[in-house]
């Protein structure tokens, strides 16, 4: 394990009953990199999110964020790590300016640096007058924005997203990579997870995720190359195929 | 850091503004919480008003002596019995209960004296329209008490073997007739442990449902906090409902306090806890609210059935006796009976408030053990 690596993990493995969800992952994500998670669904990408930030047991396997063993201790790195979950999990009765609020609080600010906090999070993420408006009732590009504000409250290291753009218009989807940049920018390590090549495209690197196995990992580029397919979509659809290949 | 950085810098702080905002929001169970006191009350108040007193009942005195008079006095004296009459023979007797004239009658008969002189026991028939359950358990109380007061009486003079006097009632319907100085603080009790136990235990499985539980365990808010949060705003509802309760109690029923307030207060402080305890233990059992409420009412019936709130608990098997021990419930009754009717000090209560404290302890503690900050 070398310095610059914000995620790694050895032969990381998830069982469910009969269902092995990941099979032997071996991952290294580098610091200030943006890291794409893709796979069908199923293919277990949520499962690896969730065992990377502690959610859950890995059946065997470890891994480290920042260098912290994610089992031996879970709260050094829920101090380093922020994670937006595939379904929106704020609360839809509490308005934005709370939410932001609740979180920014229970990563430890308090006073003047959590007023300042919130105070930039309010201009970078652009709220404005939907401050005060209940989070229930925002769009779904906004509930997206108002999750990312919430999982960056405490300036992660590592931010963990899974899904974070489906069912988010294409306007709404540029502003929130442009987002996603910033943060990249800042050095913040970013893991995603996501359904659209597009996006897939604009990640440094790509992990193709296929029934529990990660069977693809590099650039753009070398993806396309290690497949011989032209675009990532194509590398897609072809992992899909084999896929019902092998299950039939 | 000093204990007061620490305090400052606790997760339970934004846990508590959180869950009281959204407390305050959600008008529906905060309403359901208040209304449910009162209307559970007005429900057992009406069955405490109809309360049948004065039931209009006829004598068939076939013994025409000292006693039997003494009896049909005593039994007037209780106040459950109106003697509108005397009949000459059964079929009168019964003429004027099926003609609705008389809702009760006492048959004593020609044997009662000599068999009271022969220190055998002497019996009366009560019969009563069995129609009105009510009317039948009012006159069934009233002649327990009449019998019970002739028979110390007489015992008094003679050194009979055996109970001098029994009063058969039939038919038999319900037996003991509760008061409404019984059936207020039993509610109070009753209604903290349905509101404390249901509503906690949801209110985590509710997270994990929505799927805001998984954004909030990803983050270091540390697991007491996120229990305190849960509870904390629940012990002032309890409080708010046993007041509403007391005071409906006090000036519809007119059941006052007997004994301290501030003693009755404190010491509900740990039933509450030891009930919202119980609930935050089943929202570690399951998965889902309607889960939650099964195992809920799993838990309330024995608390209902076995604290000794319906059935007295002497009245119980061993084994259901040993299991109410257990239940938070029914140490609270002996607190609240105790200060409410008997004014009774903390001297005779420490037992069951020690018993309290250890529950709410045992669940509190149990349920941070269970609850663990992952999602399986
Ligand atoms: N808690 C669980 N219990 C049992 N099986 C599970 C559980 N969570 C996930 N699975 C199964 O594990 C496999 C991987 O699921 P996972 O959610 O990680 O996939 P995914 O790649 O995130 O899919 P999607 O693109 O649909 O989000 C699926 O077959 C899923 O049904
Ligand atoms: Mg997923």
């Amino acid at each position: 394990m070398t310095d610059t690596e914000a995620i790694h993990s050895e032969g990381l493995r998830k069982v469910f009953g009969e269902l092995a969800a990941v099979e032997g992952l071996d991952l290294t994500v580098h610091r200030g990199e943006v890291f794409g998670l893709l796979g069908p669904n199923g293919s277990g990408k949520t499962t690896t999110i969730r065992m990377l930030t502690g959610l859950m047991a890995p059946t065997s396997g470890r891994a480290t964020i920042d260098g912290v063993d994610v089992t031996v201790a879970p709260e050094q790195v829920r101090r380093r790590i922020g994670y937006m979950s595939q379904r929106f999990g704020l609360y839809d009765d509490l308005t934005v300016e709370e939410n932001m609020r609740f979180y920014a609080s229970v990563y430890g600010l308090r006073g003047d640096a959590r007023a300042r906090r919130l105070e930039e999070l309010v201009t970078e993420l652009g709220f404005g007058q939907r401050l005060h408006q209940m989070a229930g009732t925002l769009s779904g590009g906004w509930k997206q924005r108002l999750a990312l504000a919430c999982a960056t409250a405490h300036r992660p290291r590592v931010l963990f997203l899974d899904e974070p753009t489906a069912g988010v218009d294409p306007a709404a989807r540029r502003q929130f990579w442009d987002l996603i940049y910033e943060f990249a920018a800042q050095g913040i390590t970013i893991l995603v997870t996501t359904h659209y090549m597009d996006e897939a495209e604009r990640c440094r690197r790509l992990a193709f995720l296929s029934r529990g196995h990660l069977i693809a990992v590099g650039t753009a580029d070398e993806v396309r190359a290690q497949f011989g397919q032209p675009t990532i979509e194509d590398v897609f659809i072809e992992l899909q195929r084999r896929d019902e290949g092998v299950s039939v | 850091m000093s204990l007061r950085q620490r305090l400052a810098a606790s997760t339970v702080w934004p846990m508590l503004w959180k869950e009281f905002i959204q407390m305050r929001r959600d008008r529906l169970t905060l309403g359901m919480m208040l209304g449910i006191p009162a209307i559970q009350l007005a429900m057992f108040g009406y069955a405490i008003q109809t309360e049948v007193r004065h039931l209009p009942t006829v004598v068939l005195d076939e013994s025409r002596s000292t006693e039997s008079l003494a009896l049909v006095d005593q039994l007037r004296n209780t106040g459950n019995f109106d003697i509108v009459g005397y009949v000459a023979d059964r079929k009168a007797l019964d003429r004027e209960i099926r003609g609705g004239r008389a809702m009760a009658g006492v048959v004593i008969p020609p044997t009662f004296l000599s068999d009271l002189r022969r220190g055998r026991t002497a019996e009366a028939q009560l019969i009563v329209d069995a129609a009105d359950p009510l009317a039948s358990s009012a006159a069934m109380s009233g002649a327990v008490q009449a019998g019970a007061a002739r028979s110390m009486a007489i015992l008094a003079r003679t050194t009979g073997r055996g109970p001098p006097l029994d009063i058969r009632v039939r038919p038999w319907y319900n037996p003991g007739l509760r008061s409404a100085v019984y059936i207020v603080p039993g509610i109070i009790g009753v209604l903290l442990s349905v509101t404390m136990i249901l509503i906690t235990s949801m209110s985590i499985v509710r997270e994990r449902e929505r799927g805001t539980l998984e954004q909030l365990i990803v983050t270091p808010i540390d697991k007491t906090s996120l229990m305190l949060g849960k509870i904390v705003p629940f012990v002032l509802v309890g409080y708010v409902q046993m007041t509403v309760v007391l005071l409906l109690g006090r000036f519809l029923f007119d059941v006052p306090v007997r004994g301290s307030l501030p003693l009755l207060y404190l010491l509900t402080f740990a039933f509450i806890v030891a009930s919202l305890g119980m609930g935050l233990f089943i929202s570690t059992l399951v998965r889902s609210q309607t889960q939650a409420m099964q195992l809920g009412f799993f838990f309330l019936m024995p608390n209902i059935l076995l604290s000794g709130f319906m059935f007295p608990r002497e009245a119980m098997p061993v084994v259901a006796q040993w299991l109410g021990l257990v239940l938070p419930l029914t140490h609270f009754l002996k607190v609240l009976r105790g200060i409410i009717l008997k004014d009774v000090g903390i001297v005779e209560l420490w037992n069951p408030t020690l018993v309290l404290v250890l529950l709410a302890t045992l669940f509190l503690v149990l349920s941070v053990r269970r609850f663990s900050k992952r999602i399986e």
